[in-house]
C-alpha cells in the first residue's frame, strides 16, 4: 500500500522522463547538490529575466525515481514565476514534506498541486526525504546565487 | 551444518520487521549477534564489570584476564605466532588509520609511493590520502579488471623503486573479489615492500592464517564477525609493532612519566591507549567461539554455495546486471537492474522485509570506475539460506512490476 502512495505513476513517468533534464543557454544562476551518501547529485540552471521572472529552469543530474522526479515537477512549476513566488512554492513544499498535510500556497493551481502532492509518499520513508528535497534545496541555493554545494544529508 | 539451528541462535530473527520476516542480505556491512554475543555483554556489565590493567582488586583483575583471553582467542583464531602481534582498537578503519599514521610517520618521505588498488574501502585510501598533504607522498592504483578482481601481474606493474607499503583488501565488498594475497606478499616482500590487508570482508568468510599469508599488516572488524561494534583488531607482525611509534597518547601505554620525559609500555599496551572497550572485546571472545564452533571452513563453503545459487538465479533474471565476475568470489552481489535506480529497489525490496544496501558502499573509487553512481549489493552471512535469495529474486520481480519492466 505506502509502496504505492510512493512510486505513484506520476512519479515514475517523470522518473523515467525528466521534463527540462538539460542546461540552460545563458543561464544566469546555477547551483549543485549532492548526496554523498547516496550518490545522487543535481546541477539547477535558472535563467531569470529583468523582471526576475523564471524564464528558463533546467537540469542535469542522476539519482533514484523520487530524486528524478522531484526535480522534473520542480522545474516544471516554477517556470514563468517571479523571484518570490518562487521561494514561497519552495517554502510551502518543504513545509508540506517536513509536517503539513497540504500545501497551502495560492500561486500554484489545484491540479499543480495535486501533482506535487504526489510526492507526499515519502513521508513514510524517512531515509527517502532527502531525496524528494534536494532539488528543492538546490534551487533555493540557486537563488540565492549561493556558491554551496547543497545537501540534504545530515 | 544446520542452517534452521544456527538461525536459532540469533534473536534477531525472532521478530517480524514491519511484518515481514527478515531476510537480512546486508552483512558485509555489518553481521546480526548471536545471542552469546548479546548475553555476555549484559552479563560482563551485570557481574564482572571493572577496567581493565590499572586496579589490584578481584574484578579488575578478572575483567583483565578475561580482556586478555580474547587477546589470545584472537591469536589462534588467525594463527599469529605471538599474542602480543593482536593490538584492539576500535575498528578495522582505526587499525589501518594506526598503521598508516605511525608507518607514514616513520618511514615515508616526499615522493615515496603507497600502492593500494581500486577497489578499497574508503578506510583503506582515507587514511592514507592525509600523509598526500602531511608528507607529499602520492598514492597509486593497481586497476581492476573487466571481472572486477586486482591480479597479481597488476600490483606487480604498479610497483616501482618509490613503493614503500602495500594496501590490498583481502575480499572486495562491492565485487566479491578475493586477493591472491599470499601470492602478493611474497613478491612485494621479495622486493622489500610490506603488505598491510584489509581483511573487513575476509575475517568474516575466509580461513585466516597469518603465519601462512605473511603479510605485515592485517585489519579485522569485530562487528561484522558476529560481535559488538567498537571492535577490531590489527594484526602486525611484532617486529613493527616494537618498531613503529605509538599512536595515541594516554593512559595505559606508558611505563614512565616524568616532566622531562616519557617512556612508553611494553606491547600490547604500546597501542592502547585509554580505557578500551572492554566489554565488546570480552564479548568478541564469544564470537570467535561462535565461528570456531561452527568451522570457518563449513560457512565458507555454505556462503559459496548461497553464492553459486544466487548467482545463477539472478543471472537468468532478466534486467539484472551482476557487477564484476571475479574467479574467486566471496558472498557479495553487487548488482543493478537496468531503469531502477538502486535506492528504489533497495526501498522496495525493504517492504518485503529484504534488506539490503545500495549506494556506493564506501568505494567511490571503484564506482567512478565502473561508471555507475550506485549499486545494489546483496551480501551473506552463516545464517542465510536459499529462501532468502529466492525471496530476493522475487522481490526484484516486485520492482520490475512497480516500475513496469518486464
Amino acid at each position: 500500500m505506502n509502496l504505492k502512495e510512493l512510486y505513484q505513476e506520476i512519479i515514475l513517468e517523470h522518473g523515467k522522463n525528466p521534463r527540462n533534464l538539460r542546461k540552460t543557454d545563458n543561464f544566469t544562476r546555477d547551483a549543485k547538490g549532492n548526496n554523498p551518501l547516496c550518490g545522487d547529485n543535481v546541477h539547477i540552471y535558472l535563467k531569470l529575466n529583468d523582471n526576475n521572472k523564471v524564464e528558463d529552469i533546467s537540469f542535469e543530474g542522476n539519482g533514484c525515481a523520487i530524486t528524478m522526479a522531484s526535480a522534473s515537477i520542480m522545474t516544471d512549476l516554477v517556470r514563468g514565476k517571479e523571484e518570490k513566488e518562487v521561494k514561497e512554492i519552495v517554502t510551502d513544499f518543504l513545509d508540506m514534506i517536513k509536517e503539513k498535510d497540504e500545501l497551502n500556497t495560492q500561486l500554484l493551481s489545484e491540479d499543480e498541486k495535486t501533482k506535487l502532492m504526489c510526492l507526499s509518499g515519502v513521508k513514510q520513508y524517512p531515509m527517502r526525504v532527502k531525496c524528494a528535497t534536494l532539488s528543492w534545496h538546490t534551487l533555493t541555493s540557486a537563488m540565492n546565487n549561493s556558491q554551496e554545494i547543497a545537501s540534504t544529508e545530515d | 551444518m544446520n542452517i534452521d539451528q544456527i538461525k536459532k541462535e540469533f534473536p534477531i530473527f525472532d521478530n517480524k520487521v514491519q511484518n515481514n520476516d527478515l531476510v537480512y542480505l546486508d552483512s558485509a556491512n555489518s553481521s546480526q549477534k548471536p545471542r552469546i554475543v548479546i548475553d555476555r555483554i549484559y552479563d560482563f556489565y551485570s557481574k564482572e564489570f571493572s577496567n581493565v590493567g590499572r586496579s589490584v582488586h578481584y574484578l579488575a583483575v578478572a575483567a583483565t584476564n578475561l580482556y586478555e583471553q580474547t587477546r589470545t582467542s584472537v591469536q589462534k583464531y588467525i594463527n599469529a605466532s605471538d599474542k602480543n602481534e593482536i593490538v584492539f582498537t576500535k575498528g578495522a578503519t582505526e587499525a589501518i588509520n594506526l598503521v598508516a599514521n605511525t608507518f607514514g610517520q616513520k618511514y615515508l618521505d616526499e615522493g615515496d609511493e603507497v600502492l593500494i588498488t581500486e577497489l578499497e574501502h574508503h578506510s583503506n585510501y582515507v587514511p592514507w590520502h592525509f600523509l598526500r598533504k602531511s608528507k607529499k607522498i602520492n598514492i597509486e592504483f593497481a586497476e581492476v579488471n573487466d571481472q572486477g578482481e586486482v591480479t597479481l601481474e597488476e600490483i606487480k606493474k604498479k610497483i616501482t623503486d618509490r613503493t614503500k607499503i602495500i594496501c590490498v583488501t583481502h575480499l572486495s565488498n562491492v565485487t566479491g573479489a578475493i586477493l591472491p594475497i599470499k601470492e602478493i606478499v611474497s613478491f612485494a616482500h621479495s622486493k622489500g615492500i610490506p603488505v598491510l590487508v584489509d581483511g573487513c570482508q575476509g575475517a568474516p568468510h575466509l580461513k585466516l592464517d597469518m603465519q601462512d599469508l605473511d603479510c605485515d599488516f592485517y585489519a579485522i572488524s569485530g562487528h561484522k564477525m558476529y560481535g559488538p561494534t567498537g571492535i577490531g583488531v590489527l594484526y602486525a607482525k611484532k617486529k613493527w609493532l616494537e618498531d613503529l611509534p605509538p599512536y595515541q597518547g594516554g593512559g595505559g601505554m606508558i611505563r614512565e612519566v616524568k616532566k622531562k620525559g616519557i617512556s612508553y609500555g611494553e606491547l600490547p599496551n604500546k597501542y592502547e591507549a585509554g580505557t578500551m572497550a572492554t566489554a565488546q572485546v570480552i564479548a568478541f571472545n564469544e564470537s570467535i567461539k561462535f565461528l570456531e564452533k561452527i568451522g570457518i571452513e563449513n560457512i565458507e563453503k555454505h556462503e559459496t554455495e548461497l553464492l553459486d545459487y544466487a548467482v545463477d538465479l539472478l543471472g537468468k533474471n532478466n534486467s539484472v546486471n551482476i557487477i564484476g565476475n571475479p574467479k574467486n568470489k566471496g558472498g557479495v552481489i553487487s548488482f543493478t537492474i537496468e531503469g531502477i535506480h538502486p535506492h528504489d529497489i533497495a526501498t522496495i525490496l525493504d517492504e518485503d522485509g529484504v534488506a539490503i544496501r545500495a549506494g556506493h558502499h564506501c568505494c567511490q573509487i571503484l564506482h567512478e570506475k565502473l561508471g555507475l553512481p550506485a549499486t545494489a549489493r546483496a551480501s551473506f552471512g552463516v545464517y542465510n539460506t536459499k529462501d532468502d535469495i529466492d525471496q530476493l529474486n522475487n522481490s526484484i520481480n516486485n520492482c520490475k512490476k512497480i516500475f513496469n519492466l518486464k
